[in-house]
C-alpha cells in the first residue's frame, strides 16, 4: 500500500483514504463551447499513458476531500512529488524518476534484449 | 519406546511429553514440540505421499518451509480440513490426524502411478500437444482426466468456520529473519532504544542454529545464546517477538505483509482465538536476514522416499532427536553435508559413505569424517539409487563413468549448496546481482529503506554473518531516529480478545543467564564452513541420460524436461519455466530454480546471467484466503444502508430488493398476495387513491453560496438564473461529451441555496463531480457543497388523495395549487418538525416529497400512515414506483439510458437552456456522432398481445426473417405489465426511434418472436391532468 502525501493535510496518508482521479494538467477552456473537434478530442479522449513520470490527479478523498497533483512513476510507482490544484507541473530530472526497479533489470534494458533475442531468432 | 528412530540423549524435546496423532488412520506418537515431520521420522515414516504428475512415492524432503514434497491434508472436523499443510512446518499436537494425497486406494499402493510408466506421453508441455485433437474433447475428456489424475490434496467443501485477525503496525526496524543474523540484528537495533519488530516463520528463534552443533556464541552453544538473546528482547518494552509468522511480500514504502499462525499448532484452540493474524507492518527500515535454503543433488530417482537435504536429517538428529535411517549414506559438492554425517556417526548411526563431486576436499570437516573413519569417495557421483517406496542403496561411480558400486543404506543424504532466499529482497524491488565466484545471485541494487545481512547476502560463516548484522541493526536503528538516551513509546497496544495466551513467553528457566550481548558486539567463538557447492545435473543425469533426475519434486520437472524445453525452441527462462512448470507449484521453486536455470543456461550455451532470472513473487510461502480476507466476509463484507422507515416496512412484511448497499422496499405483499398482485394492487390504489413512497435513499446536496446559481448553471444543463425561491426544476447532468450522467428535481430554496436530488445510486459519484469542478475547473465560484443524503428522510405522498392525506399534518404551508404549484418546495413544519415539502411527482399523479429529518423519519411516516388509511392510500415500494413512471414515460437514469445516450436521444432535451454558453458536456452535444443521424433514441413499445410483457435487455429486429446474424437496431430499457393501461408497456432504445411511431418491429425471443408497435413513451394521460387532479 503506497504512501501518498496530501499537499493540502501536509501528511503522508495510506493510499486507503485516495482516490485516483485521471491525468494532471488537462485544461478545459474558458470557451468551450467554441474549441474544435480536434481540440475537443485532445481535451477529452487523448491521454499520454507514459512509461516513466506521469502528472495526474488524486482525491484525499476519505480525508479532506481535496483534489490535488501528483508526478508518479508509473515504472517504479514511486510518488516524486504532490503539489495543490492549480500550481505550475513542476520540473522532473532524470535522476529524480528513479530506477525502473518492478523487473530486476532496466526497461530499456529488457526492450533491448528482447529485441536483439528477435534478431537472433530471425538470424537462426 | 514407540518412537524406534527416536535417539535417546539426542536433541531438545522432552521424551515424556508424547502426543497422539495418526497419519492414514494409523496411530502413532510423536513428542511435544515435535514437527509432524519429525515424528513421522522418529516413527521410520518416510513416505508421506504421491507426486503431482507420476503419482511417485515421495518421502520428508526439508525440515523446514522450501519442503516441496511431504504434503499432507490436516483435519480437525468436517469443515476444518486443510489440504497440502507441509509436515515439516506443521506442529504436532495431541490428537493431529493427517492423511496422504493424491493416491488411490492407498499410498503404497497407487494405481496412478502407472503414469510413471507412461511418463514418455507426459514429458514437459505435454498439454499443449497430446490432447490438442479432437477440439472438443478438451473440455469433457482431457481436462476432467487431468484434473482427476494430476493435483494435490482436496479443497473442503464446507465454509471456513475459523475467524482471521488483522492488524496495522508500525515500527522503527523490522527484522526478517530470527536466525543468528536477525537475532543479533534486533539486539543492536533494540539497545538503541527504537520499535523493533521481529519476526520468524519457526516456533522458536533460532534458525540454522537449530542444528549448527560447532556453533558458539559468548561462550555458550549456538541455539541456547538464541534462546538468551531473545528472552532478553522479550523483556524490552520497544521490541515486539512474532513467531510463528512469515514475512510474505515486500511492498512499496517498506510495507511488509506478515501472516501469523496463531492457533494451527493447538490441540484443542480456543473458539473465540483467531486461526491466523495478518500484520500489515510500516516500518522505517526493514533488515532482511532470510538466510539460505539447501539444494538437493540431482541425479536419476533423486525422489526416492529417504534421500533429503542433508542440513534436514541434521535438524531432525540435533533438535528433534530423530535419527533419519540406520545406515545412511551422503552425496554432496560442499562441506556443509559433512557435519550432517559427522553429527549422525557421533549419535550412534552407520555412515555407510560420503560421496563427494570435488576431486580434492579439504578442510575441518573434511579431515574430522576422515578421523572418525568415514568412507570419503572424492572426485566421485551417486548416479543411481535402489529401492521404491524407501531408499534401500545407492550406486556410486567415479565422475567420468565406470566402474560403479552399490552401498546398502536406508538413507541419503544429498547437498550441492546453499541458496540465499532472496526472494523479499527482489520483492522490495531490489536488482539482484550474479556472483561468479559462487555461482550465486546476491543483493545488488536496493530500492527501499532495507538491507539483506548473513546467509541471504551472500555472507558465509557465522562470525561475519553476527558481525554484519549487528552493524546493520544499529545502523537501521540509527537511520530510524534511534538514541540510546531515549525511552521508546510502546509499540503497539496489548493484543486483546485476539488469542492473546499466544504472545510469545520467553523460554524458561533460562540456562546460564543473560551473557554477553551488553552492549557490544555478541562474541562468536566457534562456527562451521559451509562453503562449496554445485548447480545444475550431476553424472548420470546430464546431456542425453533419458533418466529420471528430478529438480522440481512438486511438480515434477526433471532435469531431461529442461533441456527439452530450450531444444524446442525455449530461449527465456521465463518461458522454459513456464514450458516445464518448473518453480510453479507451490513451493514456487525455493530447491528448483537454481538447478532449473544452471541446466538451461547450459543447454543454450549462455552464461547464467544472460539467460535470467524468474521474478519473485508474493507470497512467499502459501498464504490462506483467510487471512488475507479477515473479518471481511458475510454481513461484514459490505455495508449495509437501511433508511429510517426500513424498521415500519419490516413489520409490514415488505420484501426488500438491494439497490446498491441499500435496503429498499420492493413490495408490500397482504395475505395471498404474490409479487404480481402486490404491484398491480398498489399502482391502481396509487392513482385511484393515494399511495406513500419511502424515497429516502435518493442523494441528496445542498448547493449553498453567492455563486450557487451560477454553480448550478455550469454542472446542469438547465437553466437556474431565473428560477425563483420555492420553485424546483428537473435538472439533467451531463458529462463533458455530451451523454446523460445523472438526473433529479432540483429545489431552490432560497437565491443562494438549492436542494439537489440524485438518483440514489449517483449520489457519491455526482458530489465527486461537483467537488471535482468546483476545486478545479471553477475555483473562483464562492460555493460550498454539502451532502445531506442521510440527513434528509423522504415520504413521497403520491395520488388523487395525496394532498388530503397530508393536510392536516402541515403547518405553515399553504397547500392549495395557487399558493403551492406543481414544482414548489416550501419550508415548514409536518407533525410538528421541520419539512422541506416539495410540490412534485414521479407517477404523474398529483403529489409531494415530504422531507423530514432523519430521526423524524418513522415517526411522520406512522403519522402519514395512519392519515393516508382514512382515504385508502396503501404503501407502494420500489417495483410499482417503476411501473408508475414508466407509465409516464419517465426515464431511469442507468436503467434506460447507459452511458451513450444523449438528452435528444431520450426526448429531455427540453431541459437544455438553448441560450446557455457554457455547461458541462455543451461541447460534447455538437460532436458530430451525437447529431448525426442513426442514432438510439428512447421510444416505448406495445406488443401486438397486450398480455406479453417483453423481457428487459431483449434485442429488437427490423425483418424477423433475415438470415442469422441478425442486424439488432435495438433493445428493451424497461419493460412492465401496467394494469393501470391494461397492456404491458416498454421503453426501449431504437435506432432513430423517433421517426418510427407506429411501425411494427420484432423481438426474437427462444420461444417465439414479439411483435412489437412503435409508440410514444407516455403511456397513461398524456396530456398530463393528473398532476392536478
Amino acid at each position: 500500500m503506497l504512501l501518498i502525501r496530501c499537499p493540502y493535510c501536509e501528511e503522508e496518508r495510506p493510499e486507503l483514504e485516495f482516490r485516483h482521479a485521471g491525468e494532471a494538467h488537462v485544461a478545459r477552456s474558458g470557451d468551450i463551447a467554441a474549441i474544435s473537434d480536434e481540440d475537443f478530442e485532445k481535451f477529452f479522449f487523448i491521454r499520454s499513458n507514459p512509461k516513466g513520470v506521469v502528472f495526474e490527479r488524486w482525491r484525499h478523498v476519505h480525508g479532506c476531500a481535496r483534489f490535488f497533483n501528483a508526478a508518479r512513476n508509473t515504472v517504479t510507482d514511486r510518488f516524486l512529488v504532490t503539489y495543490k490544484a492549480g500550481e505550475p507541473k513542476p520540473e522532473i530530472s532524470a535522476e529524480d524518476a528513479g530506477p525502473a526497479a518492478w523487473a530486476n533489470r532496466e526497461p530499456a534494458e529488457l526492450n533491448e534484449t528482447s529485441s536483439s533475442r528477435l534478431k537472433e531468432q530471425v538470424t537462426e | 519406546m514407540t518412537q524406534p528412530f527416536r535417539i535417546s540423549g539426542a536433541g531438545r524435546l522432552t521424551p515424556a511429553r508424547s502426543l497422539r496423532f495418526t497419519f492414514d488412520g494409523k496411530h502413532l506418537s510423536g513428542v511435544s514440540g515435535d514437527t509432524l515431520a519429525s515424528a513421522l521420522l522418529a516413527n521410520g515414516v518416510h513416505l508421506t505421499g504421491r507426486s503431482f504428475k507420476y503419482h511417485r512415492p515421495r518421502g520428508i524432503l526439508s525440515a523446514g518451509a522450501e519442503e516441496p514434497n511431504a504434503l499432507v491434508g490436516v483435519e480437525r472436523d468436517s469443515a476444518r480440513r486443510t489440504p497440502n499443510v507441509r509436515a515439516t512446518v506443521q506442529e504436532l499436537y495431541d490428537g493431529l490426524t493427517a492423511v496422504s494425497q493424491n493416491r488411490w486406494p492407498s499410498l503404497s499402493f497407487d494405481v496412478g502411478a502407472m503414469n510413471d510408466l507412461a511418463s514418455p506421453m507426459f514429458s514437459a508441455g505435454f498439454y499443449y500437444k497430446t490432447f490438442m485433437w479432437p477440439k472438443a474433447a478438451w473440455k469433457k475428456v482431457y481436462e476432467p482426466k487431468i484434473r482427476a489424475a494430476a493435483g494435490l490434496g482436496v479443497a473442503p467443501d464446507q465454509p471456513d468456520p475459523d475467524h482471521y485477525a488483522s492488524r496495522f503496525a508500525h515500527c522503527d526496524v523490522l527484522v526478517v529473519g530470527g536466525g543468528a543474523a536477525g537475532i543479533a540484528a534486533a539486539l543492536a537495533a533494540a539497545e538503541s532504544g527504537v520499535r523493533v519488530i521481529l519476526a520468524d516463520e519457526q516456533a522458536e528463534f533460532g534458525g540454522a542454529l537449530r542444528y549448527e552443533a560447532g556453533a558458539k556464541i559468548d561462550g555458550t552453544d549456538g541455539w541456547a545464546w538464541a534462546q538468551q538473546s531473545v528472552a532478553k528482547l522479550a523483556a524490552m518494552d520497544n521490541v515486539r517477538l512474532l513467531p510463528r509468522t512469515t514475512a510474505f511480500g515486500y511492498y512499496a514504502q517498506n510495507f511488509v505483509g506478515l501472516v501469523e499462525r496463531v492457533t494451527d499448532h493447538v490441540a484443542r484452540p480456543d473458539r473465540h482465538a483467531a486461526r491466523e493474524r495478518l500484520w500489515q507492518v510500516r516500518a522505517k527500515r526493514v533488515v532482511l536476514a532470510t538466510g539460505a535454503i539447501e539444494r538437493h543433488m540431482v541425479f536419476a530417482d533423486n525422489d526416492r522416499p529417504g534421500v533429503m537435504l542433508a542440513s534436514a536429517a541434521r535438524a531432525y538428529l540435533n533438535h528433534y532427536g530423530v535419527a533419519v535411517g540406520r545406515t545412511v549414506g551422503v552425496y554432496t559438492a560442499n562441506d556443509s553435508a559433512y557435519y550432517a554425517a559427522l553429527d549422525l556417526k557421533k549419535a550412534g548411526v552407520n555412515v555407510a559413505a560420503i560421496v563427494d563431486l570435488r576431486d580434492n576436499p579439504s578442510g575441518p570437516a573434511v579431515e574430522e569424517a576422515r578421523a572418525l573413519g568415514i568412507e570419503v569417495n572424492h572426485g566421485r557421483a551417486v548416479t543411481k539409487v535402489g529401492g521404491k517406496l524407501r531408499v534401500s542403496s545407492m550406486t556410486i561411480e567415479p565422475k567420468g563413468g565406470g566402474g560403479g558400486r552399490t552401498v546398502a543404506i536406508d538413507a541419503l543424504l544429498t547437498s550441492s549448496g546453499w541458496t540465499p532466499s532472496v526472494h523479499l529482497f527482489s520483492q522490495s524491488c531490489g536488482k539482484v546481482a550474479f556472483d561468479e565466484a559462487t555461482k550465486r545471485f546476491l543483493p545488488g541494487t536496493y530500492a527501499q529503506d532495507c538491507v539483506s545481512v548473513g546467509a541471504c547476502n551472500g555472507t558465509d560463516g557465522l562470525e561475519a554473518t553476527v558481525a554484519e548484522a549487528f552493524d546493520a541493526g544499529e545502523k537501521a536503528a540509527r537511520e530510524a531516529g534511534g538514541t540510546r538516551a531515549k525511552a521508546p513509546p510502546p509499540l503497539t497496544p496489548p493484543l486483546k480478545g485476539e488469542g492473546d495466551s499466544e504472545a510469545f513467553t520467553p523460554p524458561s528457566p533460562l540456562r546460564g543467564g543473560v551473557r554477553g550481548g551488553g552492549s557490544g558486539h555478541p562474541v562468536v567463538d566457534a562456527s562451521e564452513s559451509w562453503a562449496g557447492g554445485m548447480l545444475g545435473s550431476g553424472p548420470g543425469a546430464g546431456a542425453g541420460t533419458t533418466v529420471k533426475a528430478f529438480i522440481d519434486f512438486q511438480n515434477d520437472v526433471t532435469a531431461k524436461d529442461i533441456r527439452q524445453a530450450v531444444h524446442e525452441g525455449m530461449r527465456s527462462i521465463e518461458h522454459v519455466k513456464r514450458f516445464t512448470t518448473n518453480g510453479m507449484a507451490t513451493d514456487q521453486g525455493k530447491t528448483s530454480n537454481m538447478h532449473g536455470l544452471a541446466i538451461a543456461a547450459e543447454t543454450l550455451g549462455k552464461p547464467i546471467p544472460a539467460v535470467g532470472l524468474t521474478t519473485f513473487r508474493a507470497p512467499y510461502t502459501p498464504v490462506t484466503f483467510g487471512s488475507i480476507v479477515g473479518h471481511a466476509k458475510g454481513k461484514l463484507f459490505d455495508p449495509t444502508r437501511r433508511t429510517p422507515i426500513h424498521p415500519w416496512a419490516e413489520r409490514q412484511g415488505a420484501v426488500f430488493e438491494d439497490v446498491g448497499q441499500w435496503k429498499r422496499a420492493w413490495y408490500f405483499p397482504r395475505a395471498g398476495e404474490d409479487m404480481h398482485a402486490a404491484v398491480n394492487r398498489e399502482c391502481v390504489t396509487v392513482r385511484q387513491a393515494a399511495g406513500l413512497f419511502d424515497a429516502s435513499t435518493l442523494g441528496k446536496i445542498e448547493v449553498v453560496g453567492p455563486d450557487a446559481a451560477k454553480f448550478m448553471e455550469l454542472l446542469y444543463t438547465n437553466p437556474w438564473e431565473k428560477l425563483d425561491a420555492g420553485r424546483c426544476r428537473y435538472g439533467i447532468m451531463l458529462r463533458e461529451d455530451g451523454f446523460i450522467y445523472d438526473d433529479g428535481v432540483v429545489g431552490r430554496l432560497a437565491p443562494d441555496r438549492f436542494h439537489v436530488t440524485t438518483t440514489t445510486g449517483g449520489a457519491a459519484r455526482v458530489m465527486n463531480m461537483m467537488e471535482d469542478y468546483l476545486q478545479t475547473e471553477f475555483p473562483h465560484l464562492n460555493v460550498w457543497l454539502t451532502s445531506i443524503s442521510e440527513q434528509w428522510a423522504v415520504i413521497a405522498v403520491q395520488g388523487p388523495k395525496s394532498r388530503e392525506t397530508i393536510a392536516p399534518l402541515v403547518e405553515g404551508i399553504d397547500l392549495s395549487d395557487a399558493a403551492f404549484p406543481h414544482m414548489s418546495v416550501r419550508e415548514g413544519k409536518i407533525c410538528g418538525v421541520p419539512t422541506r415539502l416539495f410540490r412534485m411527482s414521479f407517477t404523474g399523479d398529483r403529489g409531494f416529497e415530504v422531507n423530514v429529518p432523519a430521526d423524524y423519519g418513522e415517526a411522520v411516516w406512522e403519522a402519514l400512515w395512519a392519515e393516508g388509511q382514512k382515504h385508502g392510500a396503501c404503501a407502494y415500494g420500489t417495483e410499482a414506483m417503476h411501473v408508475l413512471r414508466a407509465e409516464k414515460g419517465y426515464i431511469i437514469v442507468g436503467q434506460d439510458t447507459d452511458g451513450t445516450v444523449t438528452p435528444a436521444d431520450a426526448s429531455v432535451d427540453w431541459a437544455i437552456g438553448k441560450k446557455k454558453k457554457d455547461f458541462v458536456g455543451i461541447r460534447g452535444l455538437s460532436r458530430p456522432d451525437l447529431v448525426a443521424a442513426g442514432r438510439k433514441q428512447l421510444v416505448g413499445l406495445k406488443t401486438r398481445d397486450p398480455k406479453i410483457v417483453l423481457e428487459e435487455g431483449a434485442q429488437i429486429v427490423g425483418d424477423p426473417k433475415q438470415p442469422i446474424p441478425m442486424k439488432m437496431i435495438g433493445h428493451v430499457t424497461s419493460s412492465y405489465w401496467s394494469e393501470n393501461c391494461g397492456h404491458s408497456i416498454a421503453l426501449a432504445l431504437v435506432v432513430d426511434g423517433k421517426s418510427r411511431l407506429g411501425d411494427t418491429l420484432h423481438v426474437p425471443m427462444p420461444d417465439g418472436t414479439v411483435e412489437v408497435e412503435v409508440t410514444g413513451m407516455v403511456f397513461y394521460d398524456p396530456k398530463g391532468e393528473r398532476l392536478n387532479g
